[in-house]
């Protein structure tokens, strides 16, 4: 509490007003962990993200990255350890009581789980016109709301008449679907999607993703896209950020870093991702990882990916990589890739 | 399906071509609260020893509850009403069930999606995966001890001794899904059905998984049956497809035949789907709706509702699957004009 007081103080030499031009969002150095002494489990380890508006930044990495914890964070449900959090200039944790709420209605969030993340004994118009009673100057009356509900219903491709049926009634797909509709009814600029369609049939999926890149051009919505599926994020991304345990490891524009990954770590998730090639070509290309992420309890010592890295030395255990830059693009390593494809 | 493999070594002595597995017309009726309705609707298929069928699809097209028809583990509420599924040249589903479970693991074998749920939570692991040997070898407690090290050694788990007495919460998700395989493997069986076996796993840690199921397929010469919604899981590791859709099998055929030049309307509209063949900026050519319901699968062709080709005879009559005579099959009235789109 007192420690976001000060960094208010700090901040309130600025200017107030929110400054257009900025990002829409900038994290810089943002750690948190969990629990106590042996038990401390670093989930953010100086995590920057920066996004503009209307820009989709890809957030990938495998389970245990941080990823998950950065979304919420992102939200305002985590408050980081350390490092600041800046939406439009303002930092969320700073504000109270209606300035929040009014926070609270730019961003929003897409989850992973559909079977988890629905009320069983709402019905989808309930679902998706709920955060309508916590934000009431959205879609003021009940004709307009029910008008509205239909159009998000069919935005996601739902039918008008699954408003009135459960969750139970519907496909993991069509609930996610609803998760959706339900983000976009409060017109937010920044929505965080966890692995928002992982769960969606594939020619489902294809659907899902025009809609949200539609809304982008439509609405100018910027997204948070966490996925593990690479194909995906390359196509809905502006920029790229790779995640290893608590730890950005690799940045930049989408096509440099799947054209030319630098760290090792992106080289192998490229590789590991079966690719649609009917040929069957796979195999030989792939740069093989052994073994699985280690404890977030227990981080390796010098580069967190020395322990499955193909390329690391005695240098990787007992230094903490460089930064290797090369225009927007970044990554952290002693021995990076030569920058080339890693597939064709 | 015919498939074109070479020959490969015949299970207990029958002749080469027959396959270790043969499905045909299976039917599957599912009782809900809403009625009965018709989960698998005349899937064939079959598959050799040392080969891989993918059966494709998505949610609720019935692949899965073809997979558990198969092993005999379906739902109470669900029941085959027709069909055959051949193991070794016999029809399991006139099988009483206590010949049927004789066949569970020595013949037919299964690995779930979810290996939380699918290893029992308060028994060590060792001894669950010992337990084959103990139903089907009548090995002794000890002996099946040693048996599970040595498969948890074959599949990778470091320190398989002390792990053996770990619990299954105790390891990550792809040490648990190694654990299952090991125990779908412990018999030997001809049949190794694997049931969306990566999907809940990590892209690196899949990577791993498909490779030792290939391995393991290879060293004991399985027929292999991969059921996935995963179009480059297929493409990398089958070597036929039967593609599924609303309880029916739309296509069939080996896969890079079948995925270069897709003979069913939803087969091209998967592959088209696929974003990794899309451009940036632009819209990915999406197939329109959603997949019916199970109560609600129309009479005629059960992809009318959603493909670009529909006329007056796919509402009226619901194709067949046609063979064309190369090994492929496919259920569409006009499937012709998408060699030409």
């Amino acid at each position: 509490m007192s420690e976001s007081r000060a960094i208010t103080a700090v901040e309130g030499q600025r200017p107030d007003v929110p400054e257009e031009s900025g990002p829409l969002l900038e994290v810089k150095g943002v750690t948190k962990t969990f629990g106590h002494g042996r038990r401390r489990l670093t989930a953010l380890d100086g995590v920057d993200i920066r996004l503009g508006r209307g820009e989709t930044l890809g957030l990938v990495g495998e389970s245990g990255c941080g990823k998950s914890t950065l979304a919420r964070v992102l939200l305002g449900l985590e408050r980081p350890d350390a490092g600041t959090v800046r939406f439009d200039g303002t930092d969320p944790f700073a504000l109270r009581g209606k300035e929040l709420l009014a926070w609270r209605r730019r961003v929003q969030m897409v989850f992973q789980d559909p079977f988890a993340s629905l009320n069983a004994r709402m019905s989808a118009a309930d679902l998706i016109g709920e955060p309508w009673r916590t934000h009431r100057d959205v879609v003021p009356d009940a004709k307009a709301r029910e008008k509205r509900v239909r159009e998000l219903l069919s935005l996601v491709g739902l039918r008008a008449s699954d408003a009135h049926r459960y969750p139970n009634e519907f496909s993991g797909g069509q609930r996610q679907r609803i998760g959706i509709a339900r983000a976009l009814a409060l017109d937010p600029d920044l929505i965080v999607c966890d692995e928002p369609v992982s769960a969606l049939d594939l020619s489902v999926q294809a659907q899902v993703l025009n809609v949200l890149s539609e809304l982008r051009e439509r609405l100018g919505v910027a997204y948070v896209f966490i996925s593990h599926d690479l194909s995906v994020v390359r196509y809905i991304s502006d920029r790229v950020t790779v995640m290893y345990l608590g730890k950005v490891i690799e940045h930049g524009a989408t096509e440099d870093v799947f054209e030319r990954p630098r760290h090792p770590y992106t080289g192998a998730l490229m590789s590991a991702a079966p690719v649609l090639d009917a040929s069957g070509a796979s195999g030989d290309r792939e740069i093989q990882l052994t073994g699985e992420i280690p404890s977030p309890f227990d981080i390796p010592s010098g580069c967190r990916f020395r322990t499955r890295c193909p390329r690391a030395e005695d240098l990787c255990a007992l230094e903490a990589p460089p930064v290797v830059e090369g225009g927007s693009h970044s990554a952290l390593c002693h021995f990076p890739l030569e920058g080339v494809a890693a597939r064709a | 399906m015919t498939t074109t493999a070479a020959p490969s070594p015949s299970a207990a002595g029958l002749p080469d071509d027959t396959p270790a597995l043969d499905v045909e017309g299976l039917r599957v009726d599912l009782s809900t609260p809403s009625g009965r309705v018709r989960a698998v609707d005349g899937v064939s298929f079959s598959v050799r020893r040392g080969r891989t069928l993918a059966l494709l699809g998505e949610s609720g097209c019935g692949k899965s509850m073809t997979a558990l028809s198969v092993v005999g583990l379906l739902d109470p509420a669900a029941e085959v009403t027709g069909g055959a599924v051949r193991v070794r040249g016999d029809d399991t589903l006139r099988m009483t069930p206590a010949e049927r479970r004789k066949l569970a693991g020595p013949v037919l074998s299964i690995v779930f999606q979810d290996a939380l749920t699918a290893l029992n939570p308060v028994q060590p692991v060792g001894r669950q995966i010992g337990e084959p040997f103990r139903i089907h070898r009548g090995l002794s407690r000890r002996e099946a001890h040693e048996k599970a090290v040595e498969l948890m050694t074959r599949v990778g788990i470091p320190e398989p001794r002390q792990r053996a007495r770990s619990y299954p919460h105790q390891f990550s998700g792809g040490m648990r899904q190694r654990l299952l395989i090991a125990m779908a493997v412990a018999l030997d069986p001809d049949v190794l059905i694997a049931d969306e076996p990566t999907t809940a796993l990590d892209v690196t840690v899949q990577a791993q998984i498909m490779r030792l199921l290939r391995d393991l397929q290879d060293e004991r010469e399985m027929a292999l049956v991969l059921i996935t919604h995963d179009l480059a899981v297929v493409a990398q590791r089958a070597d036929d497809v039967v593609v599924m859709y609303a309880g029916t099998v739309v296509e069939n055929g080996p896969v890079r035949e079948v995925f270069a030049a897709p003979r069913h309307p939803y087969t091209r509209g998967l592959l088209d789907s696929v974003p990794e063949h899309a451009v940036r900026g632009r819209p990915l050519p999406a197939v329109p709706g959603s997949p019916p319901e199970l109560s609600a699968v129309p009479a005629g062709c059960v992809f009318q509702d959603r493909c670009p080709l529909v006329r007056e005879r796919c509402v009226q009559e619901r194709p067949v699957l046609r063979a064309s005579g190369d090994g492929r099959t496919a259920a569409c009235h006009f499937s012709e004009e998408l060699d030409r789109v």
